[in-house]
């Protein structure tokens, strides 16, 4: 037990050390991170140069119907300078709108000239400002009483569908199908992505050692299942070292870069708010607040709903049972062969299993109670990936308990198995080999 | 004593017979010479002293009693086919493999420093094993392998990869270990090494032993009855009284006297051979010549092919 402790220290520690490691361990949150906050950055980032932009009225109607914004500014002017475009233009002004007539009756009868592209803001700015004002118009027109008040109810009225779960005994929980999807789908990625990567790395060092003709000094000191378990559960701690590293240190980003970038909180919901009608964003920004720190809380609920322990405890453990059955098989593969380009033949038929795994995890999304679903989560090649997309839709005790089980058995018998190929592949130099051959060491070994 | 007797080993394989009902004693404190053409066996029976492989039949005793896998602590084996981690720091590693013969951290370190001194290679310690020649990687290799003082010490081709200087050197550490009281098998197919070094030795062949012994007996053993004959007189002369009874294989003449081999058809004819020629010359030499391990190991073989 001491030598495979010695071997899964030599392992873990060679890998941690490595600079790749610590460069990809660094790196990767910083991507992570860059993901998540530059799309809400960039789409926060509105344009602080301030826009004048001249208005010229020439139907005398819209007077008031263009307020200034803190980056836009609108200048009527006056009837009679409206004579050179292009002169107006050059002169501090970006852009110039014309309006000739009653846009009620003509709604095409207004005009943006600037000297280049004008930005989308500025054209939603004005659009936004415009059919207000219309709008209103509009409805002064039928003359109803207390109009202005009616006016701002109606555009209160906003409606957001909140889903609610009942239990078989009747109770309410509030759930929330995107949310259950992201959980589902970012864990059934990362145990599918973290299956290929390091199951490969457990390959590439049963080769290396292979290669390198090491391996027979130090099975003459350790009995060659042991240094294959040590050289796998070495491997595995690295797996999660990085895993718990990336979530630390992305969380880390994220947040520095959010308390960096915004200050406070007001300004955080300027990030997702969109552009509103601008004499309500006063009013808007305090109630956009509201509503976010009501999001916020329901996140929360559901998260505490969700059963978070149930499901980061599922995740570790068929991150485990599925990194055993696919490591094992890897180290069969890597000891029955001489040189990683011979790998191909072998790794194509382990890796099928798992590249379904995830298509049927997309489909799982859709109908995870079918009956695809259910097989494929009972499968233990499949089941790490295929359970962990439908855990956040509820799966019934039993089918997790039989999953387990089933996964827990796959796993000792594939250690097993490839215990037994690994035992006489380390040893072998110099042969084709075939799955014939790779069934003959089998049977051998057993003798 | 024997520190090691196997007896009766068989190992089959799917498809051929690797040891077939083998014989070994390795009596202690010797180095032991386990020689044979490739393929004949000679790995699979060191496999199976260091526990990697199972023997399907057979007693194999160490020390008086059955060898078990804990006997391992007290092997060093020196596989022909050895390599070490590119990418780890020479001293990383060997603190490394010392530890897994069962050595504690500390008792491993204070060995590979006075290993490293005599070897005058303390300079390698934080080097990364790519950066070292072959030869180098052999030194490290042949410290690890003797570290933790084991008492039987299995040598497969330990010279290879070693300028001569180099292998000199190892020569003396073998014969240093013997000294301290180890018993080493070693194997190899380089003869002359064999004569060097080895006390008794075993020939296999085709999964079976066809011959064992100590150097000198073999050698006695595979003698073609010739002499070598150093004497003053008339070359011609030699030759009319030699003929008939022997067959003059060569002569060449040094410094005025001659030196002739000669084939006797029975050893027996020694003392005849001299008298009849005592009368007409004079004899500065007279040697049986022995055969060479070289030439023992060949015919050897071949008898044994041809046997079959």
């Amino acid at each position: 037990m001491n030598k495979v402790f010695l071997i899964i220290q030599r392992e873990y520690l060679t890998r941690v050390k490595k600079k790749s490691f610590i460069i990809m361990t660094l790196l990767s949150p910083v991507i992570f991170a860059a993901m998540m906050v530059v799309p809400a950055w960039l789409s926060s980032q509105k344009d602080t140069n301030e826009k004048n932009i001249a208005i010229e009225d020439n139907s005398g109607l819209y007077h008031s119907a263009f307020k200034s914004s803190q980056y836009i500014k609108y200048q009527y002017l006056k009837p009679e300078s409206a004579s050179n475009k292009k002169e107006i233009i050059n002169n501090k002004i970006d852009a110039l709108l014309v309006i000739n007539s009653n846009l009620l009756h003509n709604p095409d009868d207004i005009h943006l000239y600037s000297d280049g592209q004008v930005t989308l803001d500025v054209i939603n700015h004005i659009k936004q400002n415009i059919n207000s004002h219309l709008r209103t118009e509009k409805l002064s027109s039928y003359n109803i009483e207390g109009l202005d008040e009616k006016i701002k109810e109606i555009n209160k009225v906003k409606v957001k569908i909140n889903t609610i779960r009942l239990d078989d005994d009747g109770t309410e929980k509030q759930s929330s199908a995107e949310f259950a999807l992201a959980i589902g789908m970012i864990s059934a990625l990362l145990i599918y992505f973290i299956m290929i990567i390091y199951g490969t790395q457990v390959m590439r060092g049963v080769i290396e050692e292979k290669t390198n003709r090491i391996v027979e000094v130090i099975i003459s000191s350790v009995k060659p299942f042991q240094l294959m378990i040590g050289k796998i559960v070495g491997i595995g701690l690295v797996a999660l070292t990085q895993f718990f590293l990336w979530i630390v240190l992305t969380a880390g980003v994220v947040f520095f870069v959010q308390l960096s970038f915004s200050g406070g909180t007001s300004d955080k919901v300027e990030i997702t708010q969109t552009v509103d009608t601008p004499q309500e964003v006063g009013t808007q920004s305090a109630d956009q607040a509201h509503e976010v720190q009501k999001t916020i809380n329901k996140i929360l609920g559901i998260l505490k709903d969700a059963n978070m322990p149930l499901i980061l405890g599922l995740f570790i453990f068929y991150f485990i049972g599925g990194y055993l059955i696919y490591s094992a098989l890897f180290a069969a593969i890597g000891s029955a062969i001489d040189n990683e380009t011979e790998t191909q033949q072998f790794v194509m038929p382990v890796l099928l299993p798992l590249i379904l795994s995830i298509y049927v995890a997309m489909a799982a999304f859709r109908s995870p109670h079918g009956d695809i679903s259910f097989w494929f989560s009972m499968f233990p090649l499949t089941s790490p990936v295929v359970m962990m997309s439908r855990i956040p839709f509820d799966v019934p005790l039993w089918e997790l308990l039989l999953s387990m089980t089933i996964l827990t058995a796959s796993f000792i018998f594939f250690t097993w198995f490839a215990g037994r190929v690994y035992r006489t592949g380390i040893l072998m130099y110099g042969k084709k080999v075939s799955y014939k051959e790779i069934w003959k060491w089998f049977i051998q070994a057993g003798k | 004593m024997n520190l090691l007797e196997a007896t009766g080993v068989v190992k089959k394989y799917a498809n051929h017979l690797a040891l077939n009902n083998v014989d070994i004693h390795v009596p202690e404190n010797e180095i032991f010479g386990l020689l044979g053409p490739n393929g004949a066996g000679k790995t699979t029976f060191i496999r199976i002293i260091n526990h990697i492989t199972m023997a399907d039949q057979g007693e194999i005793l160490f020390n008086g009693k059955p060898l078990t896998s804990k006997d391992i602590y007290r092997i060093g084996y020196l596989p022909e086919e050895r390599g070490l981690y590119k990418k780890m720091k020479v001293g990383e590693q060997a603190l490394y493999l010392a530890q897994l013969k069962g050595l504690s951290k500390k008792d491993a370190y204070n060995k590979l420093k006075y290993w490293f001194e005599k070897f005058e290679i303390g300079a390698w310690w934080d080097k990364k094993v790519e950066e070292l020649s072959k030869g180098m990687q052999q030194k490290v290799q042949f410290i690890v392998t003797v570290l933790h003082e084991p008492k039987l010490l299995i040598f497969d081709e330990p010279f290879s990869g070693f300028d001569p200087i180099n292998a000199n050197l190892l020569k003396k550490e073998i014969l240093e270990l013997k000294e301290n009281g180890a018993t080493i098998i070693f194997s190899t197919h380089n003869m002359s090494s064999v004569e060097e070094l080895c006390d008794n030795i075993c020939l296999i062949n085709k999964s079976k032993t066809i011959l064992k012994g100590h150097v000198n007996e073999v050698k006695q053993a595979f003698k073609s009855n010739q002499v070598m004959i150093n004497f003053i007189g008339d070359e011609e002369l030699f030759k009319q009284q030699l003929n008939g009874n022997y067959h003059l294989q060569s002569i060449d003449e040094k410094q005025g006297s001659f030196l002739a081999k000669v084939q006797m058809k029975k050893e027996s004819e020694t003392n005849q051979l001299i008298s009849s020629l005592l009368p007409d010359f004079k004899i500065l030499g007279f040697n049986e010549i022995l055969p060479s391990m070289d030439e023992v190991f060949i015919k050897a073989v071949q008898q044994s092919n041809a046997n079959q």
